[in-house]
């Protein structure tokens, strides 16, 4: 029994999201083996066979590979598939794309945002935005899963020695190619890998006021910035940032909520936090419901005093 | 050319579900009933391509109990053409790989040049069956879009991914699925709604198709997530701060 974890990488270095993956995949009870499927990605390579609990490391290499298309990526895992019990990829846009594809091709069904694993067939996933946690068995061969990264410690990223296996890359499909890609810019920290997170909602009123409030927190506090549907949808904030069901899902140890009235959907992507600070002039947001201290008050008067205060 | 949409009967997402007492479920039974919110957004690209004349048919499809019309009639209130029904019966927990099953059947018999579904449904919150009936038909996918145009034999799909927006370009036929940003689902009016009693409503049994739709996996338990403590309600910033460096210590 082997379980193989599909890396997610930037061809040059392995993403974080990879060592929550490594640690669910040990949770299932064998070897744990971590594909790098990209082009020129040898340095990711080199650095996935560097992660603790790793045994072997397969890199395929292919230009058809460079972007992480789906159909290329989900072609390559299944050339490999017949050795592995398990399938992991992160609950990342990039692992959720080709998870699913993977699955089907193999007539298995897909275990999506795994939070646990309790046996190598017996999982607990959260069903209706967070609302109920469903515990599920797979009764397939071959168990492929996406893990949700914040339900999981991330491995450690050195201290392994595994070896690195170079295997023949799949062809491309042919059927899709690779555009281009707008990268928001931002020398934060990463949202889902963030330890504070200073999110804001409609209250902000613009684009401008979103950034003028939070981001002097955010800076004094070393946090990311995350943002409610709401204020993604208004422009006050990208959508990358958008914390919540469909957004990023984040447990961070420190979440504040600045004029978030905590809509259910927001909620799911949060509510995993360690501590959780809700600062908001209704006194009836459910916000508070969640919240660990509350603060109730106008936020352009108390995020500014509560930067002066740090 | 022929656009399919799936539209999936979901518990309306203002409801804040419970759990049920002996661990088997949520308890759905009297909730609001709706279309799943990115499946109306999949609906309202295909009739915009329609009414940009890069579309001529929409064909809403869903597959679950008999309420499942009430869904495939607003579809066709918002503006697809006609629908189709794969009714199962009620006791059955009908999951992606099944639907993506149904899906591909229903694209080998209409041959639609798109597909276009939600990325994810807010019950199961699987985000799988668009991928799988890709993976199933042999198409290319674009999922998560937030941007679709169709150029010829091409269709260039603009996806959210972590980090920013990604383009990809893929030969039709093709499988998207829609993020939240795609587009503002038109409301449906009333005599649309007229309208659409009249459209034509096909309904079918999975055995018509040839699929077994038994489930692959197993709910052995439904739980309530762990509750978190009371917290408390501070007068002022400074006690705010004061907490979090030496209550919760973690500033």
């Amino acid at each position: 029994m082997t379980a193989l974890v599909i890396a997610e990488h930037d061809n040059a270095s392995i993403k974080g999201a990879t060592l929550n993956t490594v640690t669910a995949a040990a949770a299932t009870g064998g070897e744990v083996h971590v594909l790098v499927a990209g082009h020129n990605a040898g340095a990711a390579a080199a650095a996935a066979a560097q992660i603790a609990g790793v045994t072997k490391v397969l890199h395929a290499d292919s230009a058809a590979l460079a972007e992480g298309l789906a159909e290329n990526v989900a072609a390559q895992v299944i050339a490999l598939a017949s050795g592995y019990s398990h399938l992991l990829f992160p609950a990342t846009a990039a692992g959720k794309n080709v998870a699913p594809r993977v699955a089907a091709l193999l007539d298995v069904a897909q275990l999506s945002d795994v939070t646990k694993v309790i046996s190598a067939d017996t999982f607990e996933r959260p069903i209706y935005a967070g609302n109920a946690i469903a515990t599920v068995q797979s009764g397939d061969a071959t168990k492929v899963l996406t893990v949700r990264t914040t339900g999981f410690d991330p491995a450690a990223a050195s201290g392994g020695s595994a070896t690195v296996e170079t295997v023949a890359a799949a062809a491309d499909s042919g059927k899709s190619s690779f555009v281009g890609r707008e990268v928001t810019k931002s020398d934060r920290p990463e949202l889902t890998a963030a330890k504070i997170i200073v999110s804001g909602g409609r209250a902000l009123g613009s684009n401008d006021k979103f950034m003028e409030v939070l981001t002097p927190l955010a800076d004094k506090l070393g946090a990311a910035l995350g943002a409610s549907r709401a204020a993604v949808d208004a422009g006050y904030a990208p959508n990358d940032w958008q914390v919540g069901q469909t957004g990023k899902i984040v447990a961070p140890q420190l979440y504040i909520a600045a004029g978030i009235s905590g809509a259910i959907q927001h909620l799911a992507g949060m509510k995993d936090s360690k501590v959780i600070v809700a600062i908001n002039k209704d006194a009836e947001a459910p916000i508070f419901s969640v919240a660990d201290y509350g603060l109730e008050a106008d936020l352009f008067v108390a995020v500014p005093e509560l930067v002066a205060a740090l | 050319m022929k656009v399919l949409v799936p539209v999936k009967r979901v518990v309306d997402y203002n409801v804040k579900v419970r759990v049920k007492s002996d661990g088997t479920g949520v308890d759905i039974a009297n909730v609001k009933m709706s279309m799943n919110p990115f499946d109306e957004i999949a609906v309202e690209e295909a009739v915009r391509l329609k009414e940009k004349g890069a579309v001529t048919e929409v064909i809403a499809v869903s597959c679950g109990v008999t309420q499942c019309q009430e869904t495939l009639r607003t579809a066709m209130a918002i503006g697809a053409d006609r629908a189709i029904l794969v009714e199962t019966p009620a006791d059955i927990e009908l999951q992606p790989l099944a639907v993506a099953k149904l899906l591909k059947a229903l694209v080998d018999k209409e041959g639609p040049s798109l597909v276009i579904l939600g990325k994810q449904a807010i019950d199961d919150d699987c985000n799988q069956t668009g991928q799988m009936l890709a993976a199933l038909t042999g198409m290319p996918q674009g999922t998560f879009a937030s941007k679709v145009e169709i150029a010829g034999d091409k269709v260039t799909v603009t996806r959210e991914v972590d980090g920013g927006l990604e383009t990809v370009s893929l030969s039709l036929p093709a499988v998207v699925t829609t993020d939240l940003r795609l587009n503002e689902p038109r409301y449906v009016t009333l005599p649309n709604i007229m309208k659409a009693k009249k459209k034509q409503l096909d309904i079918i049994k999975p055995a018509d198709l040839g699929v077994d739709v038994t489930p692959r996996i197993k709910t052995l338990k439904v739980s309530e997530p762990p509750k978190r403590g009371a917290g408390v309600k501070v007068p002022d910033v400074a006690t705010l701060v004061a907490k979090l460096k030496n209550e919760a210590k973690v500033i």
